[in-house]
């Protein structure tokens, strides 16, 4: 497989977010302004890369028992110059992130693509799929924070959009936006959609469905 | 006493770590098809939760807190930039020793709850519960009532997830919802339900 298809593979068809199910918990979280989300995921994609391009690196020095605590400790210490930076340049964004940008570290896409894929693969192979699931993620977490913003206050990075009926224009703001559950719900139907879409990536069905109006006669 | 009472009602209630702060969700989401599996794993969520929070507490009031290492005639060094990596390093240390421990002596524990426990170390409401504790400067005995109730309540989440989970499996959803979607739109209502709660603790 050619570079760039390591890269635009994680876009839609292998999405870290709605395919293999990995770090949902900051893109449910951070998701409710763009500013916000927009350093997440460039700081998600710095971690990812530069995790992914060390465990490349060592992958054959790692020893298999100790393997998985040294690569946390590499994520980690990737995170903390993360933290520190944004500490020091821009340290509102860090407020609200809060415990956030530690939480990079338990972000499962970065620990899941170092064990599924820089452990096995060279170093521009890892770097290209460390980008291509970076940005994967950064598309769905800007894209869901882009809706919260925009109907939960009208805004998009806090520049006025749409014109609010407190300032006389005609938009009532969506309050349920701004809270938790909306993430869900937003996710919930972007899955759908891209289900709908590509049908090859629906879930094989474990149980029979039971049909409305439709009864088993029982004996 | 009536001060941790609330500490821990509000962690599990107010401040759910799953349905409020939405932590842990990719276990959440992933390992609670079923309602005994999610008991299994709540569980194990509760005691590494209540282990770690207060061995971090400690940790980092003895030696990472700036001015913590006063005691050593040290006290202007400020390792806090430390947190993280010794964090996840004892979460990862404890959940390791647990496993060894449940297996010499609860081998039958350990056998149900063996498969779970690993999955901890990059649980992010495990990290999230300790960022908070931290975040919030609780006390030794403030935190171990914050690591109970931030457990527990991460159970409940999930043990009350699984068992609607396990109602909707047989639904005629439309095409495309089925599995994932579904579970998303079900974690959605649950939580709406549990910002209901708000008001719980005063």
């Amino acid at each position: 497989m050619s570079l760039v298809r390591y890269v635009t593979e994680p876009l839609v068809s292998e999405n870290p977010i709605t395919v293999q199910i990995l770090g949902l918990c900051s893109a449910l979280a951070v998701s409710r302004s763009m500013e916000p989300a927009l350093i997440m995921a460039v700081s998600v994609i710095s971690v990812l890369v530069f995790s992914n391009l060390m465990v490349s690196l060592l992958r054959h020095v790692l020893p298999n028992s100790i393997r998985l605590i040294l690569e946390v400790t590499l994520i980690a210490s990737a995170v903390i110059v993360v933290d520190e930076t944004l500490k020091a340049y821009a340290p509102g964004i860090s407020e609200v992130l809060s415990v956030f940008v530690g939480l990079i570290i338990t972000n499962c896409i970065i620990l899941g693509r170092a064990e599924a894929f820089a452990l096995r693969h060279g170093p521009l192979e890892s770097v290209a799929d460390a980008l291509g699931n970076g940005f994967g993620y950064a598309i769905i977490l800007i894209g869901v924070a882009a809706i919260r913003e925009l109907l939960g206050a009208g805004t998009l990075f806090d520049h006025p959009v749409l014109p609010l009926v407190e300032a006389g224009g005609w938009f009532r703001t969506n309050h349920m936006m701004l809270y938790a559950p909306s993430a869900f719900f937003l996710i919930g139907f972007l899955i759908w959609a891209i289900r709908s879409l590509l049908p090859r990536q629906a879930e094989v069905r474990e149980y029979p469905p039971v049909r409305a109006g439709y009864r088993e006669t029982s004996s | 006493m009536r001060q941790l009472f609330d500490i821990a009602l509000t962690a599990m209630l107010v401040e759910n770590l799953a349905l409020v702060f939405l932590l842990g969700m990719c276990t959440y989401l992933a390992v609670s098809k079923r309602v005994e599996t999610a008991i299994g794993l709540g569980i194990a969520v509760i005691a590494v939760q209540t282990l770690t929070v207060p061995l971090n507490n400690a940790i980092d009031q003895l030696l990472l807190a700036p001015g913590a290492l006063g005691w050593a005639g040290l006290p202007e060094l400020d390792l806090s930039f430390m947190r993280l990596v010794t964090f996840i390093g004892v979460i990862a240390a404890t959940v390791q020793i647990l496993d060894v421990v449940l297996d010499r002596y609860a081998p039958a524990l350990q056998q149900s709850l063996g498969i779970y426990l690993p999955l901890l170390t990059v649980n992010c409401a495990i990290l999230g519960g300790t960022l908070f504790m931290v975040q919030r400067s609780y006390t030794f005995t403030e935190s171990v009532a914050y690591g109970l109730g931030s457990g527990t309540g991460w159970a409940v989440a999930i043990v009350l997830f699984a068992a609607l989970r396990e109602r909707t499996r047989h639904c005629d959803v439309p095409a495309g919802l089925e599995g994932l979607g579904l579970a998303f739109i079900i974690a959605g209502l649950l939580a709406f339900g549990f910002a209901g709660l708000a008001g719980v603790a005063s």
